[in-house]
């Protein structure tokens, strides 16, 4: 069935005995499923995708976008990876289009799947790509492996792409779905094959490990009415274990290359979210310190927000509401300042003054989900039905805090 | 491929004619100008007398219009231009990084126009 799938006799004996390995891993911690045929060839179909994508489509994908190809761009097929990834993501182009041009050429996927995605028109997405790839061929926007005393910088900026399709995707800021999945899928996918591409980047490897701790988390983190599910009322037996551990295991490894970077923070904070069994048994105290940590790196009032929230859990919603107001000023428009300080109002037995600052960030939010899930928070906090009033989701990294942690990538 | 560096910033923050300041500046320029064609890169470039001196012209229904002052009012003017060669816009980018006026002004890159045949 593989073998008729993919094509090739090689492929399908490699991913088969790809998923025989993994098996013996996952079965050895995790138990074996209850259909472990069924089991083996959807984990050798994923891995057999997985190497088509990783090496046969990359070689057409070049003389896509660039007329005249440099013949010396790489020695191995990783450096023509690396070399297409740094083009597409290349600081001289307009931070929509790289990550347009990274789904359409180091994905694979379509015009109109990228389109779809964003919730743009397939004539807007591809109007971008154009005049995306005008600019690489009319500027000599160069699409070969940085040099080593740029490479850092430049991992950075595809780091910052990567997590940029990841937020699309988990924290989506305008449209009906919360989750796109698809896009939170290529994500993992773009930053486990960067690792192999740039094995010695702290960063790097903190970012894979992030985002897979964070997607762990994606099947628990919506209700069947496709509401969200708060950190604190998520059922915790659905996350994924396979990602937490491979999520851990790239943040171990980004610990052992030293430098300490945003995403290895943010990685921190969501393996120990991975690790807690409860709200309760969550170290929020070491939480609020590595919201310090990042503040120190870049102080921005989104973190200093999520901070008050790790703060409230570990202190109490008091402190937690005198950290929140401080920054009233700064994050006037942003619908997270207001349903973190309703629900620590409500924990505070302010249900009035709660239902008020849901109100606003009722006004404010742009995401039809969240907005049903504010609407029923504030129901809830009228009827005085007090426990099932708790706050907002510390850490819940919304895109906008992905973009103020990519702002000090650069 | 040719690129033009145009060097933008605010007109009258410099240093004064005759000051050590404007010699240690101006031995920044000989410099950077100097390494441009000790690379091979240089193929031109000049710097421009104050927006106070200039005249905009267009021609309207065959009529000639001028007017005293440059096409836009800015804050940051364009105070002069460098033509180079270089492989890439990364060779671009770096050359425009080592102008004097980079760490205050802003440079604008931009790629000259083959025309084919």
């Amino acid at each position: 069935m593989l073998l008729h799938e993919t094509g090739s006799l090689e492929l399908a004996e490699d991913a088969v005995s790809e998923a025989f390995v993994e098996a013996s891993v996952r079965w050895r911690t995790a138990g074996a499923p209850r259909r472990p045929g069924a089991w083996l060839l959807t984990t050798a179909r994923r891995k057999a995708i997985d190497q088509i994508r990783r090496s046969r489509r990359f070689e057409d994908r070049l003389p896509q976008l660039v007329d005249d190809p440099p013949e010396h761009r790489g020695e191995t097929l990783g450096d023509e990876q690396l070399a297409l990834i740094a083009g597409c993501a290349h600081p001289a182009l307009d931070a929509e289009a790289q990550v347009a041009l990274t789904l359409r050429y180091v994905c694979g996927l379509t015009t109109d799947q990228i389109a779809r995605s964003f919730m743009v028109p397939s004539e807007t997405m591809k109007k971008r790509l154009t005049r995306a790839k005008h600019k690489i061929s009319a500027a000599g926007v160069p699409f070969e492996v940085p040099p080593h005393d740029r490479l850092a910088d430049r991992l950075a900026a595809i780091c910052g792409v990567i997590y940029a399709v990841f937020s699309e995707g988990y924290a989506s800021s305008v449209g009906p779905d919360l989750v796109r999945g698809s896009l939170c899928d290529e994500a993992v996918w773009l930053s486990e094959l960067l690792c192999d591409l740039a094995p010695d980047d702290a960063e790097v490897h903190a970012l894979a490990g992030l985002i897979l701790l964070t997607d762990a988390r994606r099947a628990a983190r919506i209700d069947d009415d496709g509401l969200p599910v708060l950190l604190e009322d998520q059922d915790r037996s659905t996350w994924d274990r396979s990602k937490i551990d491979r999520g851990l295991a790239r943040l171990a490894r980004s610990e052992t290359l030293g430098r300490v970077g945003p995403y290895f923070l943010l990685g921190s904070i969501a393996g120990l979210h991975a690790h807690a069994r409860s709200i309760d048994d969550t170290p929020w105290a070491r939480i609020a310190g590595l919201y310090g940590a990042l503040i120190a790196l870049n102080d921005t009032p989104v973190l200093r927000l999520n901070q008050a929230a790790a703060v409230a859990w570990s202190e109490g919603p008091i402190t937690g509401l005198t950290l929140i107001d401080e920054l009233g000023d700064r994050l006037v428009d942003y619908p997270y300042f207001h349903s973190s300080r309703a629900a620590l109002l409500a924990r505070a037995g302010q249900p009035v003054a709660a239902a008020a600052a849901y109100d606003r960030a009722i006004e404010l939010t742009d995401n039809d989900a969240e907005r049903r899930w504010m609407v029923h928070r504030r129901a809830a906090v009228l009827t005085a039905d007090r426990r099932s009033v708790r706050p907002v989701e510390a850490g819940h990294e919304t895109s906008q805090d992905r973009r103020n942690v990519d702002s000090h990538q650069s | 491929m040719k690129y033009a560096l145009l060097l933008y910033d605010t007109e009258g923050e410099g240093p004064e004619f005759g000051t050590p300041e404007m010699d240690a500046e101006m031995q920044q320029w000989f410099d950077y100008t100097e390494a441009l064609e000790a690379a091979g890169r240089h193929l031109g470039g000049e710097a421009l007398n104050p927006t106070a001196t200039a005249t905009t012209v267009r021609v309207r229904d065959g009529k000639t219009i001028t007017a005293d002052g440059p096409f836009a009012e800015t804050k940051e003017t364009l105070g002069g231009f460098y033509l180079i060669e270089a492989d890439d816009l990364d060779e671009a980018i770096e050359w425009a990084a080592k102008i004097p006026i980079a760490p205050h002004g802003s440079v604008e890159i931009r790629p000259i126009m083959e025309i084919p045949g």
